[in-house]
Protein backbone atom coordinates (compact mmCIF):
# COMPACT_ATOMS: atom_id res chain seq x y z
CA UNK A 1 0.00 0.00 0.00
CA UNK A 2 1.15 3.41 -0.93
CA UNK A 3 1.78 6.42 1.70
CA UNK A 4 -0.34 8.58 -0.94
CA UNK A 5 -1.89 8.13 -3.96
CA UNK A 6 -3.29 10.26 -6.48
CA UNK A 7 -5.73 9.23 -9.03
CA UNK A 8 -6.69 11.80 -12.25
CA UNK A 9 -6.65 14.76 -10.27
CA UNK A 10 -8.20 17.83 -11.84
CA UNK A 11 -6.25 21.01 -9.92
CA UNK A 12 -7.73 24.60 -9.80
CA UNK A 13 -9.96 27.16 -8.13
CA UNK A 14 -13.73 27.87 -8.06
CA UNK A 15 -13.83 25.31 -11.34
CA UNK A 16 -10.78 26.79 -13.20
CA UNK A 17 -8.64 24.24 -13.70
CA UNK A 18 -5.07 24.38 -13.24
CA UNK A 19 -3.91 21.07 -14.08
CA UNK A 20 -5.39 18.13 -15.71
CA UNK A 21 -5.65 14.38 -15.32
CA UNK A 22 -2.83 13.99 -12.91
CA UNK A 23 -2.17 10.42 -11.15
CA UNK A 24 0.95 9.44 -8.89
CA UNK A 25 2.17 7.17 -5.82
CA UNK A 26 4.18 7.29 -3.38
CA UNK A 27 5.80 4.71 -1.50
CA UNK A 28 7.39 4.95 1.85
CA UNK A 29 11.22 6.15 1.48
CA UNK A 30 10.57 7.92 -1.75
CA UNK A 31 11.89 11.49 -2.97
CA UNK A 32 9.62 13.07 -5.19
CA UNK A 33 10.74 15.95 -6.60
CA UNK A 34 7.56 18.00 -8.77
CA UNK A 35 8.59 19.76 -11.50
CA UNK A 36 7.53 21.95 -14.13
CA UNK A 37 6.85 25.57 -15.41
CA UNK A 38 5.57 28.64 -13.19
CA UNK A 39 1.79 28.45 -13.19
CA UNK A 40 1.50 24.44 -14.08
CA UNK A 41 0.03 24.06 -10.79
CA UNK A 42 2.94 22.93 -8.94
CA UNK A 43 1.26 24.70 -5.54
CA UNK A 44 -2.09 23.77 -5.76
CA UNK A 45 -1.16 20.03 -6.28
CA UNK A 46 0.57 20.67 -2.84
CA UNK A 47 -2.13 22.86 -1.42
CA UNK A 48 -4.69 19.64 -2.05
CA UNK A 49 -2.21 17.19 -0.83
CA UNK A 50 -2.42 18.87 2.87
CA UNK A 51 -6.11 19.09 2.36
CA UNK A 52 -6.40 22.91 1.80
CA UNK A 53 -8.00 23.05 -1.33
CA UNK A 54 -10.14 19.92 -2.81
CA UNK A 55 -9.23 18.79 -5.99
CA UNK A 56 -12.10 19.49 -8.73
CA UNK A 57 -12.38 15.67 -9.59
CA UNK A 58 -9.98 12.58 -9.35
CA UNK A 59 -9.06 10.84 -6.07
CA UNK A 60 -5.96 11.37 -3.59
CA UNK A 61 -5.99 9.04 -0.83
CA UNK A 62 -3.65 8.11 1.98
CA UNK A 63 -2.50 4.65 2.80
CA UNK A 64 -0.20 3.12 5.45
CA UNK A 65 -1.96 4.11 8.28
CA UNK A 66 -1.21 7.92 7.52
CA UNK A 67 -3.11 10.58 8.62
CA UNK A 68 -3.65 13.96 7.07
CA UNK A 69 -2.18 16.05 10.11
CA UNK A 70 0.93 13.88 9.96
CA UNK A 71 2.39 15.37 6.65
CA UNK A 72 4.46 17.62 7.78
CA UNK A 73 4.56 20.96 5.23
CA UNK A 74 7.51 23.53 4.39
CA UNK A 75 5.79 26.25 3.13
CA UNK A 76 6.85 29.10 0.94
CA UNK A 77 7.72 32.31 3.80
CA UNK A 78 5.49 34.78 3.23
CA UNK A 79 6.24 39.04 4.53
CA UNK A 80 4.18 38.58 7.08
CA UNK A 81 6.99 35.73 9.06
CA UNK A 82 9.86 37.50 7.95
CA UNK A 83 8.79 39.83 10.57
CA UNK A 84 7.39 38.76 12.92
CA UNK A 85 8.75 38.71 16.37
CA UNK A 86 8.86 35.24 17.51
CA UNK A 87 12.12 33.07 18.78
CA UNK A 88 13.16 30.13 17.15
CA UNK A 89 12.11 28.09 20.27
CA UNK A 90 8.73 29.25 20.19
CA UNK A 91 8.02 28.63 16.29
CA UNK A 92 9.32 25.19 16.31
CA UNK A 93 7.45 24.20 19.34
CA UNK A 94 4.41 25.44 17.38
CA UNK A 95 4.88 22.41 14.95
CA UNK A 96 3.48 19.96 18.02
CA UNK A 97 0.10 21.77 17.51
CA UNK A 98 -2.16 18.80 16.72
CA UNK A 99 -0.16 16.51 19.24
CA UNK A 100 -1.97 18.84 22.08
CA UNK A 101 -5.69 17.57 22.06
CA UNK A 102 -7.35 19.18 24.67
CA UNK A 103 -4.33 20.65 26.71
CA UNK A 104 -3.97 24.13 26.60
CA UNK A 105 -0.16 24.31 27.13
CA UNK A 106 3.06 22.04 25.77
CA UNK A 107 3.92 19.27 27.54
CA UNK A 108 7.47 17.85 28.40
CA UNK A 109 7.06 15.74 25.30
CA UNK A 110 6.20 18.39 22.93
CA UNK A 111 9.52 20.31 23.97
CA UNK A 112 11.86 17.55 24.21
CA UNK A 113 10.66 16.93 20.17
CA UNK A 114 11.26 20.29 19.50
CA UNK A 115 15.09 20.22 21.19
CA UNK A 116 15.64 17.04 19.39
CA UNK A 117 14.20 18.84 15.98
CA UNK A 118 16.41 21.91 16.27
CA UNK A 119 19.73 19.76 16.78
CA UNK A 120 18.89 17.70 13.82
CA UNK A 121 18.79 21.06 12.08
CA UNK A 122 21.77 22.29 14.02
CA UNK A 123 19.85 25.46 15.37
CA UNK A 124 19.78 24.25 18.59
CA UNK A 125 22.07 26.88 19.80
CA UNK A 126 19.84 29.35 18.07
CA UNK A 127 16.96 28.62 19.91
CA UNK A 128 16.08 31.73 21.96
CA UNK A 129 17.36 33.98 18.89
CA UNK A 130 14.59 36.22 17.47
CA UNK A 131 13.72 34.72 14.30
CA UNK A 132 13.36 38.10 11.93
CA UNK A 133 17.06 38.13 12.66
CA UNK A 134 18.46 35.00 11.24
CA UNK A 135 19.86 34.55 8.10
CA UNK A 136 17.04 33.21 5.20
CA UNK A 137 19.34 29.43 5.40
CA UNK A 138 18.41 29.53 8.69
CA UNK A 139 15.05 30.66 8.90
CA UNK A 140 14.54 28.02 6.15
CA UNK A 141 16.15 24.92 8.90
CA UNK A 142 13.99 26.74 12.04
CA UNK A 143 10.75 26.36 9.63
CA UNK A 144 11.71 22.44 8.55
CA UNK A 145 12.43 21.97 12.15
CA UNK A 146 8.75 22.81 12.85
CA UNK A 147 7.73 20.06 9.94
CA UNK A 148 9.73 17.53 11.63
CA UNK A 149 8.08 18.29 14.74
CA UNK A 150 4.84 17.64 13.25
CA UNK A 151 5.57 14.80 11.14
CA UNK A 152 7.91 11.97 11.19
CA UNK A 153 6.88 10.42 7.70
CA UNK A 154 6.15 12.63 5.01
CA UNK A 155 7.26 15.83 4.42
CA UNK A 156 6.53 18.30 1.94
CA UNK A 157 8.58 20.96 0.92
CA UNK A 158 7.47 23.85 -1.04
CA UNK A 159 10.74 25.53 -3.19
CA UNK A 160 12.76 25.01 0.26
CA UNK A 161 15.65 26.73 -1.27
CA UNK A 162 14.06 30.44 -2.85
CA UNK A 163 16.17 33.32 -1.86
CA UNK A 164 19.08 31.47 -1.01
CA UNK A 165 23.12 31.84 -2.33
CA UNK A 166 24.27 28.53 -3.38
CA UNK A 167 26.52 27.63 -0.57
CA UNK A 168 23.37 27.35 1.80
CA UNK A 169 21.17 26.04 -1.27
CA UNK A 170 23.87 23.17 -1.30
CA UNK A 171 23.61 23.05 2.75
CA UNK A 172 19.44 22.95 2.36
CA UNK A 173 19.89 19.98 -0.02
CA UNK A 174 21.95 17.83 2.22
CA UNK A 175 20.29 18.22 4.81
CA UNK A 176 16.99 17.24 3.21
CA UNK A 177 19.35 14.09 1.88
CA UNK A 178 20.10 13.13 5.05
CA UNK A 179 16.66 13.08 6.22
CA UNK A 180 15.51 11.20 3.40
CA UNK A 181 18.56 8.74 4.15
CA UNK A 182 17.12 8.45 7.74
CA UNK A 183 13.80 6.99 6.25
CA UNK A 184 11.52 10.36 6.02
CA UNK A 185 9.63 9.97 2.69
CA UNK A 186 9.96 13.30 0.29
CA UNK A 187 7.97 15.33 -1.94
CA UNK A 188 9.70 19.05 -2.75
CA UNK A 189 8.70 21.17 -5.53
CA UNK A 190 11.19 22.90 -7.16
CA UNK A 191 12.13 25.07 -10.32
CA UNK A 192 15.82 23.52 -10.72
CA UNK A 193 15.37 20.72 -12.83
CA UNK A 194 19.29 19.51 -12.38
CA UNK A 195 18.93 19.00 -8.83
CA UNK A 196 15.65 17.05 -8.88
CA UNK A 197 17.23 14.78 -11.15
CA UNK A 198 20.28 14.44 -9.26
CA UNK A 199 18.37 14.01 -5.87
CA UNK A 200 14.91 12.39 -6.38
CA UNK A 201 13.81 8.73 -7.00
CA UNK A 202 11.16 9.75 -8.66
CA UNK A 203 9.77 12.73 -10.88
CA UNK A 204 6.48 14.30 -11.77
CA UNK A 205 6.19 16.14 -14.31
CA UNK A 206 3.54 18.88 -14.65
CA UNK A 207 2.56 21.26 -17.36
CA UNK A 208 1.08 20.27 -20.80
CA UNK A 209 2.59 17.07 -20.96
CA UNK A 210 2.26 15.16 -17.38
CA UNK A 211 4.80 12.55 -16.64
CA UNK A 212 5.05 10.32 -13.78
CA UNK A 213 7.73 7.46 -12.95
CA UNK A 214 11.18 6.98 -11.56
CA UNK A 215 14.26 9.23 -12.39
CA UNK A 216 15.17 7.04 -14.67
CA UNK A 217 12.29 6.52 -16.68
CA UNK A 218 11.95 10.70 -16.75
CA UNK A 219 15.63 10.60 -18.12
CA UNK A 220 14.99 7.48 -20.95
CA UNK A 221 11.83 9.62 -22.00
CA UNK A 222 13.40 13.17 -21.91
CA UNK A 223 16.58 11.86 -24.26
CA UNK A 224 13.40 10.01 -26.57
CA UNK A 225 12.61 13.47 -27.17
CA UNK A 226 15.87 14.60 -28.01
CA UNK A 227 16.29 12.52 -30.82
CA UNK B 1 -0.91 64.51 44.79
CA UNK B 2 -3.97 65.36 47.54
CA UNK B 3 -5.81 66.22 44.54
CA UNK B 4 -5.58 62.47 43.12
CA UNK B 5 -6.08 61.02 46.82
CA UNK B 6 -9.36 63.12 47.18
CA UNK B 7 -10.36 61.97 43.68
CA UNK B 8 -9.90 58.23 44.69
CA UNK B 9 -12.31 58.79 47.59
CA UNK B 10 -15.22 58.87 44.75
CA UNK B 11 -16.49 55.40 44.07
CA UNK B 12 -16.97 56.73 40.73
CA UNK B 13 -12.98 57.50 39.90
CA UNK B 14 -12.31 53.92 41.12
CA UNK B 15 -14.54 52.51 38.90
CA UNK B 16 -12.86 54.22 36.18
CA UNK B 17 -9.48 53.25 37.41
CA UNK B 18 -10.68 49.12 37.38
CA UNK B 19 -12.70 49.35 34.23
CA UNK B 20 -9.53 51.39 32.69
CA UNK B 21 -7.11 48.53 33.57
CA UNK B 22 -9.15 45.62 32.70
CA UNK B 23 -9.97 47.39 29.71
CA UNK B 24 -6.28 48.04 28.60
CA UNK B 25 -5.40 44.80 29.50
CA UNK B 26 -8.11 43.21 27.32
CA UNK B 27 -6.93 44.75 24.66
CA UNK B 28 -3.50 44.91 24.40
CA UNK B 29 -3.58 41.00 24.49
CA UNK B 30 -4.92 40.48 21.07
CA UNK B 31 -3.29 43.60 19.59
CA UNK B 32 -0.14 41.60 18.52
CA UNK B 33 -2.79 38.93 16.90
CA UNK B 34 -4.35 41.92 14.73
CA UNK B 35 -1.47 43.96 13.80
CA UNK B 36 0.77 41.01 12.65
CA UNK B 37 -2.32 39.20 10.48
CA UNK B 38 -2.37 42.50 9.35
CA UNK B 39 -6.08 43.17 10.99
CA UNK B 40 -5.86 45.98 12.57
CA UNK B 41 -8.30 47.55 10.19
CA UNK B 42 -10.96 45.07 11.51
CA UNK B 43 -10.44 46.78 14.68
CA UNK B 44 -11.29 50.17 13.25
CA UNK B 45 -14.33 48.79 11.01
CA UNK B 46 -15.90 47.18 14.12
CA UNK B 47 -15.57 50.20 16.55
CA UNK B 48 -17.78 52.32 13.65
CA UNK B 49 -20.30 49.56 13.88
CA UNK B 50 -20.15 49.83 17.52
CA UNK B 51 -21.21 53.51 17.26
CA UNK B 52 -24.01 53.06 14.77
CA UNK B 53 -25.37 50.02 17.43
CA UNK B 54 -24.93 52.25 20.62
CA UNK B 55 -27.05 55.20 18.27
CA UNK B 56 -29.79 52.77 17.64
CA UNK B 57 -29.48 51.65 21.41
CA UNK B 58 -29.89 55.15 22.49
CA UNK B 59 -33.09 55.65 20.44
CA UNK B 60 -34.59 52.64 21.19
CA UNK B 61 -33.87 53.84 24.80
CA UNK B 62 -32.62 50.54 25.73
CA UNK B 63 -31.77 50.50 29.61
CA UNK B 64 -28.65 48.80 29.20
CA UNK B 65 -27.34 49.37 26.09
CA UNK B 66 -24.53 46.78 26.18
CA UNK B 67 -27.34 44.23 25.63
CA UNK B 68 -27.70 45.32 22.16
CA UNK B 69 -23.97 46.70 21.46
CA UNK B 70 -22.65 43.53 21.79
CA UNK B 71 -24.87 41.22 19.53
CA UNK B 72 -24.36 43.66 16.80
CA UNK B 73 -20.69 44.11 16.67
CA UNK B 74 -20.13 40.86 17.46
CA UNK B 75 -22.21 39.58 14.44
CA UNK B 76 -20.71 42.41 12.22
CA UNK B 77 -17.09 40.81 13.14
CA UNK B 78 -17.95 37.41 11.99
CA UNK B 79 -19.04 38.92 8.53
CA UNK B 80 -16.05 41.03 7.95
CA UNK B 81 -14.19 38.17 8.61
CA UNK B 82 -15.36 35.75 6.53
CA UNK B 83 -15.54 38.16 3.36
CA UNK B 84 -12.24 39.61 4.59
CA UNK B 85 -10.57 35.90 4.35
CA UNK B 86 -11.09 35.56 0.94
CA UNK B 87 -10.08 37.96 -0.87
CA UNK B 88 -7.74 40.95 0.46
CA UNK B 89 -8.62 44.01 -1.44
CA UNK B 90 -12.25 42.98 -1.65
CA UNK B 91 -12.02 42.71 2.24
CA UNK B 92 -10.90 45.88 2.79
CA UNK B 93 -12.95 47.78 0.93
CA UNK B 94 -16.65 45.65 2.57
CA UNK B 95 -15.08 47.47 6.21
CA UNK B 96 -14.72 50.59 4.38
CA UNK B 97 -18.58 50.32 3.50
CA UNK B 98 -19.83 49.10 6.76
CA UNK B 99 -17.85 51.54 8.72
CA UNK B 100 -18.53 54.06 7.48
CA UNK B 101 -22.27 53.37 6.69
CA UNK B 102 -22.55 52.45 10.32
CA UNK B 103 -20.87 55.85 11.36
CA UNK B 104 -23.37 58.00 8.72
CA UNK B 105 -26.17 56.11 9.84
CA UNK B 106 -25.93 56.76 13.92
CA UNK B 107 -25.27 60.20 13.59
CA UNK B 108 -28.38 60.36 11.52
CA UNK B 109 -30.42 58.47 14.00
CA UNK B 110 -28.79 60.48 16.73
CA UNK B 111 -30.51 63.60 14.85
CA UNK B 112 -33.80 62.19 13.76
CA UNK B 113 -34.43 61.05 16.83
CA UNK B 114 -32.81 62.97 20.05
CA UNK B 115 -33.06 61.50 22.73
CA UNK B 116 -31.57 65.12 24.51
CA UNK B 117 -31.28 68.41 23.99
CA UNK B 118 -27.00 68.44 23.62
CA UNK B 119 -26.89 66.40 20.62
CA UNK B 120 -23.70 67.16 19.80
CA UNK B 121 -22.36 66.14 23.57
CA UNK B 122 -24.19 62.71 23.17
CA UNK B 123 -22.34 62.18 20.13
CA UNK B 124 -19.12 63.28 21.20
CA UNK B 125 -18.97 61.30 23.62
CA UNK B 126 -19.95 58.36 22.03
CA UNK B 127 -17.00 59.12 19.31
CA UNK B 128 -14.51 60.46 21.84
CA UNK B 129 -15.58 58.73 25.29
CA UNK B 130 -15.13 62.15 27.16
CA UNK B 131 -16.78 61.63 29.99
CA UNK B 132 -18.76 57.77 29.65
CA UNK B 133 -15.30 56.11 32.15
CA UNK B 134 -16.74 58.65 34.65
CA UNK B 135 -20.44 57.35 34.68
CA UNK B 136 -20.31 53.75 34.71
CA UNK B 137 -22.63 52.26 37.01
CA UNK B 138 -21.74 48.94 39.27
CA UNK B 139 -23.95 46.92 37.34
CA UNK B 140 -22.10 48.14 33.98
CA UNK B 141 -18.55 47.90 35.96
CA UNK B 142 -19.40 43.98 37.01
CA UNK B 143 -20.12 43.45 33.31
CA UNK B 144 -16.52 45.14 32.08
CA UNK B 145 -15.00 42.18 34.85
CA UNK B 146 -17.03 39.20 34.01
CA UNK B 147 -16.32 39.98 30.23
CA UNK B 148 -12.41 40.70 30.86
CA UNK B 149 -11.83 38.02 32.45
CA UNK B 150 -13.30 35.79 30.16
CA UNK B 151 -10.90 37.06 27.42
CA UNK B 152 -8.16 36.60 29.49
CA UNK B 153 -8.89 33.34 30.28
CA UNK B 154 -9.78 32.44 26.51
CA UNK B 155 -6.21 34.05 25.52
CA UNK B 156 -4.33 32.18 28.12
CA UNK B 157 -5.97 28.82 27.42
CA UNK B 158 -5.42 29.29 23.85
CA UNK B 159 -2.42 31.53 23.42
CA UNK B 160 -0.91 28.41 21.70
CA UNK B 161 -3.14 27.83 19.13
CA UNK B 162 -3.48 31.79 18.63
CA UNK B 163 0.66 32.14 18.30
CA UNK B 164 0.25 29.29 15.84
CA UNK B 165 -2.32 30.29 13.33
CA UNK B 166 -0.64 34.09 13.61
CA UNK B 167 2.09 33.27 12.22
CA UNK B 168 1.40 30.53 9.75
CA UNK B 169 -2.39 29.88 8.83
CA UNK B 170 -1.43 27.56 5.90
CA UNK B 171 0.72 25.19 8.50
CA UNK B 172 -1.79 25.43 10.81
CA UNK B 173 -4.52 24.40 8.43
CA UNK B 174 -2.33 21.51 7.13
CA UNK B 175 -1.52 20.27 10.37
CA UNK B 176 -5.27 19.79 11.01
CA UNK B 177 -5.70 22.98 13.33
CA UNK B 178 -9.38 24.49 12.60
CA UNK B 179 -7.90 27.63 11.85
CA UNK B 180 -11.68 29.08 10.67
CA UNK B 181 -12.78 28.15 14.40
CA UNK B 182 -9.72 30.33 16.26
CA UNK B 183 -10.10 32.99 13.44
CA UNK B 184 -13.96 33.32 14.69
CA UNK B 185 -12.52 33.31 18.33
CA UNK B 186 -10.53 35.97 17.54
CA UNK B 187 -12.91 38.23 15.70
CA UNK B 188 -15.76 37.65 18.46
CA UNK B 189 -13.10 38.03 21.47
CA UNK B 190 -12.01 41.83 19.25
CA UNK B 191 -15.76 42.40 19.01
CA UNK B 192 -16.31 42.18 22.70
CA UNK B 193 -13.28 44.31 23.93
CA UNK B 194 -14.46 46.58 20.73
CA UNK B 195 -17.52 47.34 22.99
CA UNK B 196 -15.83 47.38 26.16
CA UNK B 197 -13.33 50.01 25.23
CA UNK B 198 -16.01 51.98 23.50
CA UNK B 199 -16.58 52.94 27.28
CA UNK B 200 -13.22 54.48 28.03
CA UNK B 201 -11.68 56.19 24.99
CA UNK B 202 -14.80 56.00 22.96
CA UNK B 203 -15.46 54.36 19.30
CA UNK B 204 -13.03 56.91 17.08
CA UNK B 205 -9.77 55.87 19.24
CA UNK B 206 -10.26 52.35 19.92
CA UNK B 207 -8.14 51.31 17.52
CA UNK B 208 -5.19 53.12 19.03
CA UNK B 209 -5.56 51.36 22.09
CA UNK B 210 -5.29 48.21 20.41
CA UNK B 211 -2.55 48.91 18.12
CA UNK B 212 -0.65 51.02 20.08
CA UNK B 213 0.81 48.76 22.72
CA UNK B 214 1.65 46.02 20.42
CA UNK B 215 3.56 48.04 18.28
CA UNK B 216 5.85 50.20 21.39
CA UNK B 217 6.32 46.01 22.81
CA UNK B 218 7.77 45.06 19.19
CA UNK B 219 9.93 47.68 19.35
CA UNK B 220 11.37 46.42 22.39
CA UNK B 221 10.99 42.52 22.36
CA UNK B 222 11.39 40.06 19.43
CA UNK B 223 9.84 36.95 21.33
CA UNK B 224 6.15 36.54 20.87
CA UNK B 225 5.47 35.80 24.85
CA UNK B 226 7.96 38.64 25.72
CA UNK B 227 5.81 40.82 23.06
CA UNK B 228 2.47 39.90 24.79
CA UNK B 229 3.80 40.48 28.18
CA UNK B 230 5.23 43.61 27.38
CA UNK B 231 2.49 45.11 25.71
CA UNK B 232 0.14 44.01 28.55
CA UNK B 233 2.35 45.94 30.61
CA UNK B 234 2.47 49.52 28.24
CA UNK B 235 -1.27 49.26 27.89
CA UNK B 236 -1.75 49.04 31.76
CA UNK B 237 0.36 51.38 32.37
CA UNK B 238 -0.46 53.95 29.59
CA UNK B 239 -4.10 53.36 30.75
CA UNK B 240 -3.21 54.38 34.38
CA UNK B 241 -0.96 57.51 33.42
CA UNK B 242 -3.30 58.80 31.26
CA UNK B 243 -6.38 58.41 33.37
CA UNK B 244 -4.70 59.91 36.26
CA UNK B 245 -2.99 62.74 34.25
CA UNK B 246 -6.79 63.39 32.91
CA UNK B 247 -7.97 63.53 36.62
CA UNK B 248 -5.72 65.96 37.55
CA UNK B 249 -5.37 68.09 34.93
CA UNK B 250 -9.04 68.08 33.70
CA UNK B 251 -8.55 66.86 30.35
CA UNK B 252 -10.63 64.48 28.07
CA UNK B 253 -9.78 60.66 29.49
CA UNK B 254 -9.93 58.77 26.36
CA UNK B 255 -7.54 61.12 24.27
CA UNK B 256 -5.06 61.69 27.29
CA UNK B 257 -4.74 57.61 27.62
CA UNK B 258 -4.22 57.82 23.55
CA UNK B 259 -1.54 60.49 23.90
CA UNK B 260 0.07 58.51 26.72
CA UNK B 261 0.48 55.20 24.47
CA UNK B 262 1.80 57.87 21.56
CA UNK B 263 4.26 59.16 23.53
CA UNK B 264 5.25 55.38 25.00
CA UNK B 265 5.58 54.40 21.26
CA UNK B 266 7.73 57.49 20.68
CA UNK B 267 10.05 56.04 23.40
CA UNK B 268 10.04 52.65 22.71
CA UNK B 269 10.79 53.13 18.69
CA UNK B 270 13.59 55.94 20.11
CA UNK B 271 15.19 52.60 22.36
CA UNK B 272 14.86 50.05 19.70
CA UNK B 273 16.56 52.29 17.33
CA UNK B 274 19.39 52.82 20.09
CA UNK B 275 19.41 48.98 20.93
CA UNK B 276 19.90 48.37 17.29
Amino acid sequence: MALLTAKGLFLGYEGQSVAENISFTVEPGDYLCVIGENGSGKTTLIRTILGLVKPLSGQIALGEGLEKNQIGYLPQQDEIQRDFPASVEEIVLSGNLHHLGWHPFYRKEDRARAKEAMEKMGILHLAQHPYRALSGGQQQRVLLARALVAADRLLVLDEPVSGLDPVVTAEMYSLIRTLHEEGMTMIMITHDVTTALSEATHILHMGKTVFFGTKEAYLEQEKGEEQ
Amino acid sequence: MDKLIMYLQYPFVRYAIIVGVLIALCSSLLGVTLVLKRFSFIGDGLSHVAFGAMAIATVLKVSNDMLLVLPITILCAILLLRTGRNTRIKGDAVIAMISVGALAFGYLLMNLFPTSSNLTGDVCSTLFGSTSILTLKPSEVWLCAVLSVIVITIFILFYHRIFSVTFDENFALATGTRVDIYNLMIAVVIAVIIVLAMNLVGSLLISALVIFPALSAMRLFQSFKKVTICSAILSVFGALAGLIISILADTPVGSTIVACDVVIFGLCYLIGRVKK
